[in-house]
């Protein structure tokens, strides 16, 4: 009987000496992984980490081209930022129309967009990722918090520094916010991740926001072109500036030109800036070398590969009988072209910034989705200023300019004429040296504000400008100004003037019940 | 090791085969199969119940039930066979995978797959990189029963991972005779295409180009060949299935072992398996039998060469006027479209026989399953009883890819080459207490214990090469392993007064790894009653009702199905090297914040069962009807984010209820039952209707739901739409408008809402691609030495996206002005339509449909070799036929999007069965 209650007690002894030695197992962390908790104690972490921000606007995910995305709700390769950026701000205008099908792209040029559109949504998650990006950076090197983890010293000077570029990231992207969106859900640093749902502000509010940003770092940041290259410094919060101040009666209702003048002149008076020769060399790539590029998001072949930025803006301007290897690439897409409107701003036959491909293309576009419909544009290639082909054919070198010198001259000519206080030969002189880099012979007795947005067309076309420019000369929507295809016919008509903000997407709309839709959506 | 596994194994069956008498003569019981035995033995979970005892939803299907022929994996043995579970196999791959479905779908965004457990291991459903699906590696011959438990007061003793049902797989087990018996089975199969997809012939494209195409079109035209691609990747395909069985043992060591080898090719062509599977098992009695062990052992190895599946949307869509050969010998001869650089067009569609050939895609996968299990009887107290159980189910594969450096496929690397291996472990330990009591007319039945899982799973993360060996750069990476662990306390009572009336109560309590510390526990509880009518005075003398019994159930489940592990942890992630940012001229590798949802919760589901079992006269007619309502609280589902409110827009939350209702017959009827002829009919039928009830935590009338369904044609479009009100996978289309002769209007939709624009706002939920009621049909007929088996299947009211007519029925899809032509779905002869309308509702057909699944004519020639030895021979088809309006291949398409799915075969099978 002895032996029996032995092995029972020992089966019972067994099972139960098991049982307690595995609860502990549900306690598990993860391998490889970088906790929150640790990743700031150790400051070679912090440059990866304003890398990162930096990279949100050029890459869509950890992968590069694809894998690990940012944001979800879209194709990783459609969700780059520049790839968004590029669509929204240019196919809604006369500058570009796109072939495809994917879902509501058509809609950008159709002027059909809704509350819906996947493309819009895209744009709008981006933003607001890279806000929060820079708010869990910003949250993380507060004074204090960088004393309780022992970065002192040129640390945290290093450290404060990330900071106030990550602060400018995030200005930059609130500009994009108070663009294309106006009225938009407001976070900072003090909105703790999983928190509470966000209040919506106003465009003066926000407005006044990004200013108060941009100038408490004006001082702070490096002095221009004593940065790295790709990371921001005082000129380009010096061009954010001046780009808000041109804008600010759309934003605000209240013009800032003597403001927008002063700005773009500080940059203008910068020693080391100078146009570069040839107007074709600052899209080609090796175009980080320019020293009229002021700020650019930067791409390349084999480190920050994506099928955004400037892989899409080359890739898929080619179709038709362009030769792809002349771009410097392995194949086109076939998608994007122009309309008449912008190749007949070209109206001097000498000027070489109208960068068209013509052979086997019709000007007038019957059929948007046929490529060989509208002039085809090879603005950007993989091709360097002496003819070498990029590090790679699918992924392209070329960094995407976001400020150059060009435009400081044609925000200064702009900001003066429309009644800033600024020298008006300078301006007028500024707007020549655009003219004779670009070939133009002619010369310029005067200027004026027609002048002006046309002349921002020819040299600042597919750069991302141009749905600003027109809406702040008030040719975006109505019937003063139609293009081919505006509004969904052929010739162009009049649409509403809501659309000069887009609407906020629905599903935030669903997410967060702080919101109010934007006019006429 | 899996060879010298099998060694030992087969060395111990030896042995214990030389410990019994000689071998015996034949058994073979010839007699139509008792038709639903009451004393049946159930598999429920931690223990059996007999049939008649059962009060939950429970369907258990035996071996002699199984269908027969090429069949593969396990779920396919009991297709049409179980009322309320949809078994949709993946395509015509071979050692493909089904998609599951019992009692309809459960979650949106996490797994809808029943849990199974395999003698008594809770499976993963991860296979192992390389691994065509784990349920693939299990011999369908060496399974006794499959035990399908639907209501959750079957399935609650499986706690949190049990909200799709659970399915019990047990393997067959030696038999406790003195002789020993061995089976030796054999199947050769021949497969085929059944059917092409409508694609133009190559002279009805070439006059469509001339008359529709510009010079640019024609000018790419070659005049002078006709090339049926479909034909050249497709083929007549062998395979074999060899069994051998070994049963035996006296009184104290009944043991099987059990050696087969599935060798099968592909119906496209360079695809094949080939796995060879062993299995033992033994169990022996001690301690005057107090002490009951049990021990299995499961291995295979299967050998796997993938066929390019990327040929079959190739051979769809390849220009038919294109020679398979080019003359020049570059790209491995093969004909390829080429740019003026002479490259291959990136955009365009490589030649499928050159994607066949050019790609040589082998895994080799083990898996090897074990447990031990001690079932001691206490001496103290025999009523008693404690079990325990060890198991362990290890997967491991490597494999390899290798694509010639002509290949047009991968020419801007050189070719490519890589190699990978993935490994699962995962080990259980179960322990618990029965008591067993009679008090009287009372029967009291109760269980208490604990059980612990862990798994580990891992796939390597190889860099890639070129042809030539040259590393390609960015490729590689660390290894990300996953590790949950899963905890549980469960208990069940069982009670009975009288064998009339049944209570069945049962709690587990369930811990995982896999949630937040707050919310790791949950309790899971079910209680059932019971009643069984025909034992009540007035009915147990009837000779018309042989069996009446009423059950009741109700219970709670989980689904912790998530797919990131860790998600509810703040972490940082790095940046691979092609995704670094240029500072100056150094590359910064970076570090990504992530989101996460420090709140994450398991689903839980609550189910109620009404059931009532039947039979008729001398139970020739028998039979059950269930109706359940299932309601699932907290889905987890991939929301998106209030903006600015986490680091990344979309996040798995706890967001949403949903409900499936419905109603499930069987009926079984011995129509005819004479000693030379038998004739059994089997029907199942089930009703299931799904309803999202909630979606929002704050509810929306204008909120549209959660897209998904993603679909062939442009980047990022969808077709299916989840919304609060509406089946899942709803489609979400604009209804076509037509012109009187009945043809669909180009871009002409109806403008639903009225506001005389159509825009994205006139598309409205349009069908589901779920069905609404699922059928199968069997026959079982017996007349003198032949048998007649046939199964067939139906499924109603589900709708489908005909993705390749949308895709490949335009116009426009011809012409590429990349510089080459794509052939185009016949559809584009009736609609004409120019440019793809994706979201058009003329693309949702009915895809209902009538399958004869099976038919298998059985001949007994009985004892041959002097009475040594009995025999049988079979001749199969399986997919003998469908019935259906859908235009397309074949109707039944798990995700409801047909597109380019790898074809069903129709598969003729001849099949011998020898016993000594």
């Amino acid at each position: 009987m002895k032996n029996i209650l032995f092995k029972s007690l020992t089966i019972l002894a067994l099972g139960a000496g098991m049982l307690a030695s595995c609860t502990r197992d549900l306690n598990t962390s993860p391998v490889n992984a970088i906790t929150s908790a640790t990743v700031y104690a150790d400051f070679a972490n912090y440059k990866p980490i304003l890398a990162k921000i930096y990279a949100g606007y050029a890459v869509s995910g950890q992968e590069g081209p694809a894998g690990k995305p940012d944001i979800a709700g879209i194709d990783e390769g459609f969700s780059s930022y520049i790839r968004q950026y590029f669509k929204a701000q240019e196919l809604t205008t006369d500058e570009a129309v796109i072939g495809w099908n994917d879902g509501t792209i058509k809609d950008y040029h159709w002027m059909k967009w809704t509350s819906t559109n996947e493309f819009v949504a895209a744009m709008y998650n981006r933003i607001f990722y890279q806000i929060v990006l820079c708010n869990e950076f910003i949250r993380e090197t507060q004074d204090d918090k960088l004393a309780a983890r022992s970065i002192t010293g040129a640390n945290a000077d290093l450290a404060k520094m990330y900071r106030d570029e990550a602060r400018f990231c995030r200005a930059l992207s609130y500009w994009h916010a108070l663009d294309m969106f106006g009225n938009v859900p407001f976070v900072t640093e003090n909105d703790k991740v999983g928190a509470t749902l966000p209040k919506q502000t106003d465009r003066a509010t926000l407005f006044a926001y990004i200013e108060g940003e941009l100038l408490a770092i004006e001082n702070t940041l490096k002095d221009p072109k004593t940065n790295e290259y790709g990371r921001a410094d005082k000129a380009a919060v010096w061009m954010l500036l001046a780009n808000l101040y041109l804008n600010a009666q759309v934003y605000t209702g209240t013009a800032k030109n003597t403001e927008a003048a002063t700005y773009a002149k500080k940059v203008m008076d910068v020693t080391g800036y100078t146009l570069e020769t040839k107007y074709a060399n600052l899209f080609l790539a090796d175009n980080h070398k320019s020293n009229e590029i002021i700020f650019a998001v930067n791409f390349d072949g084999n480190n920050t590969r994506t099928y955004g930025g400037t892989t899409f803006l080359v890739h898929a301007a080619v179709g038709g009988s362009m030769s792809a290897a002349a771009y410097g690439v392995d194949g086109g897409w076939g998608g994007l072209r122009t309309t008449a409107g912008l190749v007949d701003k070209f109206t001097d036959t000498a000027d070489k910034r109208g960068i068209f491909h013509t052979a086997g293309q019709t000007k007038a576009i019957a059929d948007i989705g046929e490529f060989t419909n509208g002039y085809a544009v090879g603005k950007y290639k993989n091709v360097t200023s002496t003819g070498a082909t990029g590090s790679n054919l699918t992924f392209v070198d070329t960094d995407f300019p976001i400020f150059r010198l060009a435009e400081a001259y044609l925000i200064y000519a702009e900001a003066v004429k429309r009644g800033g206080a600024g020298d008006a030969t300078l301006a007028l002189n500024k707007l020549a040296a655009l003219r004779t880099r670009a070939g133009i012979t002619a010369s310029l007795a005067s200027y004026d504000l027609n002048y002006i947005i046309d002349e921002r067309a020819r040299e600042l076309y597919w750069e991302g400008h141009r749905r600003t420019d027109l809406i702040r000369f008030g040719l975006f929507t109505s019937g003063t100004y139609v293009w081919p295809w505006k509004g969904n016919t052929i010739n162009g008509q009049s649409v509403e003037t809501w659309r000069a903000l887009f609407p906020i997407p629905s599903a935030d709309i669903n997410a967060n019940p702080n919101l109010v839709q934007n006019t006429g959506y | 090791m899996v060879k010298q596994l099998i060694k030992i194994s087969f060395c111990m069956t030896l042995m214990l085969s030389l410990m019994s008498p000689a071998f015996a003569q034949n058994t073979t019981d010839t007699s139509s199969a008792k038709v639903n035995a009451l004393n049946d033995v159930v598999v429920v979970g931690y223990g059996t119940v007999k049939k008649k005892d059962l009060t939950g939803s429970v369907i258990s299907i035996k071996s002699k039930d199984f269908l027969q022929g090429n069949v593969t994996s396990a779920e396919q043995l009991i297709n049409g066979k179980v009322a309320g579970a949809q078994i949709t196999t993946d395509g015509g791959a071979p050692g493909a995978g089904s998609r599951i479905r019992i009692r309809g779908n459960a979650s949106i965004a996490g797994s809808n797959d029943p849990l199974i457990v395999i003698d008594g291991t809770p499976v993963t459903d991860m296979g192992v990189a390389g691994s065509a699906n784990p349920l693939s590696m299990i011999n369908p011959n060496d399974i006794e029963s499959i035990d399908v438990l639907k209501d959750a007061s079957a399935t609650a003793i499986y706690g949190v991972r049990a909200a799709n049902g659970v399915i019990i797989i047990t393997t067959k087990r030696g038999k406790n005779s003195e002789n020993v018996q061995v089976t030796f089975s054999s199947v050769t199969s021949l497969s085929y295409n059944p059917k092409q997809l409508d694609m133009l012939k190559a002279n009805d494209f070439k006059a469509l180009v001339k008359s529709s195409g510009n010079q640019n079109w024609i000018k790419l035209l070659d005049t002078v060949n006709n090339t049926n691609w479909q034909n050249q990747v497709f083929r007549t395909a062998l395979a074999t299935d060899n069994n051998l069985s070994i049963t035996g043992g006296k009184t104290l060591y009944p043991y099987r072992f059990s050696l087969g080898n599935l060798s099968q090719q592909g119906i496209l062509k360079t695809g094949s398996l080939n796995r060879t599977s062993l299995a033992f098992n033994v169990t022996p009695m001690f301690w005057d039998n107090h002490l009951k062990v049990d021990v299995n052992f499961k291995a295979s190895a299967t050998g796997t060469q993938f066929a390019n599946e990327g040929a079959i949307g190739s051979a769809v869509t390849f220009d038919p006027t294109k020679p398979i050969n080019s003359y020049g010998g570059t790209w491995g001869g093969y004909y390829e479209w080429l740019n003026q650089s002479g490259n291959p067009i990136p955009i365009a569609p490589r030649n499928p026989v050159g994607l066949l050939n050019q790609k040589n895609d082998l895994s080799n996968t083990y898996r090897t399953m074990g447990n031990v299990m001690f079932d001691y009887k206490t001496h103290f107290l025999p009523a008693l009883r404690m079990v325990m159980n060890f198991a362990y189910d290890n997967q491991s594969s490597n494999g390899s890819v290798f694509i010639p450096a002509s290949a047009a496929t991968n020419y801007t690397t050189g070719g490519y080459s890589s190699k990978y291996e993935g490994m699962s472990k995962n080990k259980l330990f179960d322990f618990y207490l029965n008591y067993v009591k009679d008090f009287g007319a009372a029967n009291l039945n109760v269980t208490a214990g604990y059980s612990w899982q862990d798994f580990y799973s891992q796939t390597s993360n190889n860099p890639s090469y070129s042809a030539n060996g040259t590393m390609i750069p960015n490729t590689g990476g660390l290894v990300t392993p996953s590790f949950p662990n899963i905890q549980s306390y469960f208990g069940r009572l069982n009670f009975n007064i009288k064998g009339k009336y049944y209570l069945t109560a049962t709690m587990r309590r369930d811990g995982s790894s896999k949630m937040p510390e707050a919310n790791r526990w949950a309790l899971f509880p079910s209680a059932a009653l019971a009643w069984r009518v025909s034992e009540e005075g007035f009915l147990k003398n009837s000779n018309t009702i042989s069996n009446l019994k009423v059950r009741l159930g109700w219970g709670q489940t989980g689904n912790p199905s998530l797919p990131v592990d860790f998600i509810y942890l703040a972490k940082y992630t790095p940046g691979a090297s092609s995704a670094a940012y240029q500072f100056g001229n150094t590359f910064i590798n970076t570090l990504r914040p992530e989101g996460y949802n420090a709140d994450i919760k398991w689903e839980t589901q609550t189910t109620q069962n009404v059931g009532i079992d039947f039979g008729f006269a001398n139970n020739r007619i028998n039979g059950s009807v269930d109706i359940y309502n299932k309601k699932t609280e907290n889905l987890i589902n991939y929301i998106p984010l209030a903006a600015g409110t986490n680091l990344t827009n979309f996040m798995w939350s706890n967001v949403g209820n949903m409900e499936n209702k419905g109603f499930e017959i069987m009926l079984n009827a011995q129509i005819i039952d004479k000693p030379n002829f038998t004739w059994d009919f089997g029907i199942t039928f089930a009703q299931n209707k799904n309803t999202i009830t909630k979606l929002l935590q704050v509810q929306d009338s204008n909120y549209l739901g959660v897209a998904g369904g993603g679909i062939a044609g442009g980047v990022g479009n969808t077709i299916q739409m989840n919304s609060v009100g509406n089946s899942i996978n709803s489609f979400y289309t604009y209804q076509q408008v037509y012109d009187a002769s009945g043809k669909p209007i180009e871009g002409v939709y109806v403008d639903k809402n009225g506001d005389g624009v159509v825009d994205a706002k006139d598309k409205s939920l349009f069908k589901s691609s779920e069905p609404t009621q699922i059928l199968g049909f069997t026959n079982n007929i017996r007349y003198n030495k032949w048998t007649l088996n046939m199964t067939l299947r139906a499924n109603m009211g589900q709708y489908i996206y005909n993705n390749n007519a949308s895709n490949l029925g335009t116009m426009q899809n011809i012409y590429n002005s990349a510089g080459y032509l794509n052939n185009v779905h016949s559809s584009v002869l009736t609609t004409n339509f120019q440019a793809p309308q994706y979201w058009s509702n003329y693309y949702i057909e009915n895809g209902s449909f009538l399958r004869m699944d099976n038919i298998n004519l059985g001949y007994n020639v009985g004892s041959i070799f002097n009475k040594k030895a009995s025999l049988r021979l079979s001749a199969i088809v399986q997919n003998a036929f469908v019935i259906t309006k859908y235009s397309g291949i074949d109707p039944e398409v798990s995700s409801g999007i047909d597109n380019n799915k790898y074809p069903r075969p129709r598969i003729f099978s001849l099949g011998a069965n020898l016993q000594f």
